[in-house]
């Protein structure tokens, strides 16, 4: 294992988040706020609550998987589309490292920041409403599962991009859409029978729903069928990524 | 495997996607300690060849080992032992010159040293820049960088494609004394060209590419003999029905249809024989009005080399 290796990609990709503090962290958690204000505050005031619970708390661990997942794709596929872009990427292909080590190293960095940053928007959340975790531990899994399967989901597309607009696309067309119809500012029991049976399609409902759970023990489904859903995810993203490393796909000539 | 030698590669063939093959069955020993240079015009593969190595561009046919080790299945043998000091100069504009050559060394996998940075970037007078960003360096002192970035890990191999191209003279001297240094610890060293002057310069042995064939590998010296040489053309005011007797030890050829009289010389020699010819030619009563110089042109010396090799 070329552990210097893994330090070094992960040290440097965490040096770029902290020259892009703005970028990385204080954007994210403005717009959080944002929604609070206006979700939680505004119009939350006139929604009565949801099973028992506040609608400012309840949008809570939806938001924070709406962050999560824009930003664990968005630094992912950024720091591994970067040197592709610009040519560094020559001195990874040449070095001794092993495609374990490029991932560890590349998503772990951008697992990292998508951790640090859902804990900055929970502390946020605090000032805002009262929160309290029923699981932490279970509520911590989430937070690291989705945080991890995401930065693997934007790692696949940064190597996959090759321009700039293929890099926005699917965040901005599958991921945003699926988040905000992923249960994040209701609960599916909401909605009329037919749509609860098509949002089931949606991934982003076993997340929200099995985070959401962590906190009040509210859920969509059993919390066992979102980390089921989730690490299938996480699967298909590893043999994507596997198959990727081993054809050399987009990456060697 | 030759004994001495480090970089083993047979049958090497490379076609792109698209169906371009830029590598035709190329065998070439590269020997431990050496100097190599690879001459071709752009376009001949040399790039590819280097990238094979270094593991950036896979192969389609044919083995490569570096030091007995193959390059796929024992990649991290192979690559810790080489640097590469890329064509292109892609460079992190956000990272300092210190963080860029230690986040190198740190990816081959050797633990930090700051003392050995500290004399690399010395060597290549970057110490008053590592500090300063990569986008507020200029093109050579970038080229710098990446010749520290290759360094920092203490490569026994190191490649160097197209090193010179828009290279000012002070860093082209700078650059040939390090090599010239670090062949001196050992480091074998394969850097392309396209510049015979170059080839010249620097190297020990000088293989030829051309359109994807390695056409010949050859030491220095009898290739720049074969490519040295060089043409006096005298148009003459008569025609010569022979060469004159106190000609004879001179390379002369007359050509009636122009009637000039070519003398074919060494132009690295030290006595050229040129004056000798001009005072022979007085003697003979031999006169001309026009005189010229000729010398192959690369592309020349590729096509005859082509044609002498069929
Ligand atoms: N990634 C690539 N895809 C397709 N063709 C390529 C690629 N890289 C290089 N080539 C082609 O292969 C040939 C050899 O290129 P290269 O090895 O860069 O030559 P050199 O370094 O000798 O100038 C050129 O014709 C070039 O256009
Ligand atoms: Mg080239």
């Amino acid at each position: 294992m070329n552990l210097h290796a893994v330090k070094a990609i992960y040290m440097f990709e965490m040096a770029r988040t902290f020259r892009t503090l703005y970028q990385s962290i204080l954007a994210p958690v403005i717009s959080t706020s944002l929604y609070f204000v206006v979700f939680g505050a505004a119009i939350g005031s006139r929604i009565t609550a949801v099973e028992g619970v506040s609608y400012g708390a309840f949008i809570v661990p939806g938001l924070v998987m709406l962050s999560l997942l824009t930003q664990s794709i968005s630094n992912a596929s950024f720091g591994i589309y970067f040197p592709k872009f610009t040519g560094t990427i020559y001195e990874i292909l040449s070095a001794p490292i092993s495609y374990v080590e490029i991932l560890l190293g590349y998503v772990g960095a951008a697992a990292t920041k998508s951790i640090i940053l859902g804990v900055i928007i929970l502390a946020t959340a605090t000032l805002f409403v009262p929160l309290e975790v029923a699981h932490p531990l279970i509520m911590i899994t989430f937070l690291v599962l989705t945080s991890v399967t995401f930065s693997l989901f934007g790692f696949i597309i940064g190597i996959w991009a090759d321009g700039f607009e293929k890099l926005q696309i699917i965040p901005l067309l599958v991921v945003m859409p699926l988040t905000f119809l992923g249960g994040s500012f209701y609960s599916v029991n909401m909605l009329p029978p037919f749509w609860q049976t098509v949002t089931l399609f949606n991934p982003v409902v076993y997340l929200v729903s099995g985070f959401r759970w962590s906190f009040y023990e509210l859920a969509d489904v059993s919390l066992w069928v979102s980390f089921g859903m989730t690490s299938v995810f996480l699967a298909g993203c590893l043999v994507t990524v596997w198959w990727i490393f081993r054809t050399g796909y987009q990456l060697k000539a | 495997m030759n004994k001495q030698s480090i970089i083993s590669i047979q049958g090497l063939s490379k076609t792109y996607d698209g169906g371009f093959q830029a590598l035709k069955d190329v065998d070439l020993q590269i020997r431990k300690g050496e100097i190599f240079a690879l001459l071709g015009p752009n376009g001949a593969g040399k790039t590819t060849l280097i990238n094979i190595v270094c593991g950036i561009v896979n192969p389609t046919e044919g083995q490569v080992t570096v030091d007995g080790n193959d390059i796929i299945a024992d990649y991290r043998a192979t690559r810790s032992m080489i640097g590469l000091v890329p064509q292109e100069m892609p460079t992190e504009a956000f990272e300092t010159v210190w963080n860029t050559v230690s986040f190198s060394r740190g990816l081959f996998g050797k633990p930090a040293d700051p003392g050995h940075i500290e004399s690399v970037l010395k060597s290549l007078s970057l110490w008053d820049k590592k500090d300063n960003k990569m986008m507020t360096l200029s093109g050579g002192m970038k080229r710098r960088v990446l010749i520290a970035k290759a360094l920092s890990h203490e490569p026994r191999i190191l490649f160097l494609d197209e090193p010179t191209a828009g290279v000012d003279v002070e860093l082209r001297q700078d650059m040939w004394k390090l090599v010239r240094g670090l062949r001196d610890s050992g480091v074998t060293i394969i850097l392309t060209t396209h510049y015979i002057e170059e080839a010249e310069q620097m190297a020990e042995r000088v293989g030829v590419i051309n359109r994807g064939s390695l056409i010949l590998v050859q030491d220095k010296q009898e290739l720049m003999h074969r490519l040295g040489n060089k043409q006096l053309r005298l148009h003459l005011h008569e025609p010569l029905a022979g060469i004159p007797g106190n000609l004879s030890d001179f390379d002369l050829e007359f050509v009636p249809e122009s009637c000039e009289l070519v003398y074919t010389y060494h132009s690295q020699r030290e006595r050229t024989g040129v004056t000798m010819l001009l005072l022979a030619l007085g003697e003979a009563g031999i006169t001309f009005h026009d005189v010229d110089t000729k010398q192959s042109s690369l592309e020349e010396i590729f096509v005859n080399l082509v044609t002498w090799e069929k």
